[in-house]
């Protein structure tokens, strides 16, 4: 079952820095849905909120009607998951017991073999069966990645929150993963939500599009009403012409002509010091 | 001759072994079990190798304190000991012979204080790496040792006890190792108990407290401060069976809280983020752990005196054995942590009692450690 996730004049912040504020979203349907839009906007933060890892400033985040900040974080377990980007592991345990891991909202002290099975059926999915009991520490930076996505799909969640899965992933696995996540979706009636930077392959893939740009969401909607060549100037500052593939928006750059200013950082938060952002981003040891 | 033979016979058993192997392996593949079931075999055969490997440390654990208990300066064989032992286990009420006092009343206490005291360190350590997701953490990371060693300080030179009497020391050392414990819960109202911060408080209580008991040694007369240096490299020569309950006390119930952590401390490994979106109530668990970790360490330091490098090296000895498992890793570091601990002590007994058992773990532990780190080939950390 789909989660509906409703933001309220939601704001976040970290310390004095305020990252967003006044964001309003509904997402309501089953699907995959891509959230778009440049470095430090606040992307990853907007997941932060909806599994209160981080308490927005203002406004509330609702999950099926219930405000987050009321709930327990086993309960919003049993229905969010979220596959962080990367993740630095002291001491790695085995690719299998990584993704046992997932199992935890739902499972008591001891492992099952309901849970055994759920485990190896996600390592599967993710073509990582024959490194079930490598220690996680040995694999590539994309092994990492497609074991995070296995132990996100393990916790059977109704809402799936996936920061950039497919960032390390070569170009197999990511049209791979990305059908993957999108038939679950369809298939299971849940919602998959991803951050995502490749724009081609949100464009292919995804069921609806939302854009960030620096404090507010600016665009919403499918792939074909947000992708336009305005869009990409207005939140990113590059100049890309759009074509018709399938159906869908293929996003084209060039190497030279595509960003006019050189200088220009878009989307950074200026005010926002390394140091603050330490010490309020959770990520953060 | 024989060792062909029977090199040949290993040779011919591990051939039959692949063989059957590759059958399987064809079997599998042409139906029947599915690769899911394959992967669930494969680990739950290395989850039982594992417990194999918990099951040899026990046993080396178990042979070092037989050894120990026999050693002593006490002109005593082997053999006679564990008559003594026996005959005492037999028959209860029966006089006690001076051989008997001495391992009964002297050698006893020693090593099960040494087990114990083993146990508790390194499943502490095990527990506080785990949770501070860092290798070089040890129990006294928080700063509980310098705050066991200022209160022992001011129970020795100065006589200020908080309660009277014999466990005047003890119960100081205990109370102030406990300090740094209390004010990382204090902080946590105001910030969240991170791990550079829980390091960050635990190193400058450290100075302070360093500080004061520096000056206090100071001003001591020599003979005291003797008695304090002597009690801040730990030793196991004031070892009663008064001591035991409460040392027992410390480990078990503090063991039995690490090992119904073991799971989220395994989570927490992969970082706060992902521990609280799968259900962990990150900064809750931390205190829990921080507060047992203190008890178990300030129980021990108080009877012991400050005895290091069991909780840094117990567990990763352990680490190369078992895996990061904390499910197995916390037993197995405590089962480690005791067998080294046995080992020092029956060093201690071989050169003299007047060697402090701090100081044989550490110089026999050092080179141990260093030798494990440099011949492992798999990545632990």
């Amino acid at each position: 079952m789909a989660v509906h996730i409703k933001a309220e004049d939601l704001g976040a912040s970290y310390g004095d820095n305020v990252i967003w504020e006044h964001i309003n979203l509904d997402i309501n349907e089953p699907g995959l849905i891509s959230i778009l839009g440049p470095n430090g906007v606040g992307k990853s933060t907007f997941m932060y909120t909806i599994n209160k890892i981080l308490e927005p400033s203002s406004g509330r985040i609702l999950l099926d009607g219930t405000d987050v900040l009321e709930l327990g974080y086993k309960d919003i377990a049993k229905k969010v998951a979220y596959v962080p980007q990367a993740s630095g592991e002291t001491f790695a345990m085995t690719v299998m017991d990584t993704v046992l891991m997932g199992r935890y909202p739902h499972s008591g002290y001891s492992v099952t073999q309901e849970d055994l099975e759920i485990a190896a059926d996600c390592l599967q999915k993710m073509h990582m069966g024959e490194f079930a009991l490598r220690n996680f520490n040995e694999l590539s930076a994309g092994q990492h990645q497609r074991v995070m996505i296995a132990r996100g799909l393990a916790q059977q969640p109704d809402l799936l929150m996936l920061d950039e899965p497919t960032s390390n992933l070569d170009i197999y696995h990511q049209i791979y993963t990305m059908r993957l996540l999108r038939d679950i979706a369809h298939e299971r009636n849940m919602t998959v939500l991803i951050i995502c930077h490749d724009l081609n392959i949100a464009s292919r893939f995804s069921d609806r599009v939302i854009v960030f740009r620096k404090g507010s969401v600016y665009a919403d909607g499918t792939a074909q009403e947000v992708l336009t060549e305005d869009t990409i100037f207005n939140v990113y500052n590059v100049k890309a012409d759009i074509q018709m593939v399938d159906g869908r928006p293929y996003v084209i750059f060039h190497a030279d002509d595509s960003i006019d200013d050189p200088d220009f950082q878009c989307g950074v938060v200026d005010t926002v010091s390394k140091e603050d952002l330490q010490e309020a981003d959770p990520m953060d040891e | 001759m024989t060792k062909i033979k029977y090199r040949n016979m290993i040779n011919n058993i591990a051939l039959k072994l692949r063989l059957s192997g590759n059958t399987i392996s064809k079997l599998r593949s042409t139906g029947g079990q599915s690769a899911s079931a394959m992967i669930i075999g494969q680990y739950r055969a290395y989850k039982y190798s594992k417990m194999l490997m918990l099951l040899a440390v026990l046993i080396f654990c178990l042979i070092f304190f037989a050894v120990d208990i026999a050693l002593g300066p006490y002109d005593l064989d082997f053999i006679k000991v564990y008559q003594l032992i026996f005959s005492r286990l037999f028959d209860w009420d029966q006089d006690m012979t001076t051989p008997m006092l001495v391992v009964w009343n002297l050698r006893m206490p020693r090593v099960l204080e040494a087990l114990i005291a083993g146990i508790g360190l390194a499943m502490a350590g095990a527990a506080m790496q785990s949770m501070m997701k860092n290798p070089l953490a040890d129990p006294y990371t928080t700063g509980i040792s310098s705050g066991a060693a200022l209160g022992a300080t001011l129970a020795i030179v100065m006589g200020i006890t908080l309660i009277p009497g014999g466990l005047g020391t003890v119960f100081n050392a205990f109370v102030f190792a406990l300090l740094p414990a209390g004010f990382i819960i204090l902080l946590s109202t105001v910030r969240k108990p991170s791990p550079a911060m829980i390091i960050l408080s635990g190193i400058s209580l450290m100075y302070i407290f360093n500080a004061v008991q520096s000056y206090i040694m100071l001003i001591a007369n020599p003979d005291a401060a003797a008695a304090v240096y002597t009690w801040t490299v730990g030793s196991l020569n004031t070892a009663k069976w008064a001591n035991i309950p409460y040392l027992l006390e410390f480990s078990l119930i503090g063991g039995i809280v690490l090992m119904y952590m073991a799971r989220v401390l395994n989570t927490m490994n992969s970082g706060d983020a992902y521990a609280k979106s799968i259900g962990i109530n990150v900064e809750r668990a931390r205190i829990i752990v921080l507060v047992t970790i203190s008890l178990i360490a300030a129980g021990i330091v108080s009877f012991t005196g400050v005895i290091g490098f069991i909780g840094l090296v117990g567990p990763h000895i352990a680490r190369m054995f078992v895996g990061s498992d904390n499910k197995i890793l916390i037993p197995a570091a405590g089962l480690m942590g005791a067998a080294v601990m046995l080992l020092a002590d029956s060093l201690v007994q071989i050169v003299g009692t007047n060697v402090p058992i701090g100081v044989v773990t550490s110089l026999l532990g050092g080179p141990v450690f260093m030798f494990l780190i440099l011949r492992q080939k798999k990545e632990v950390w």
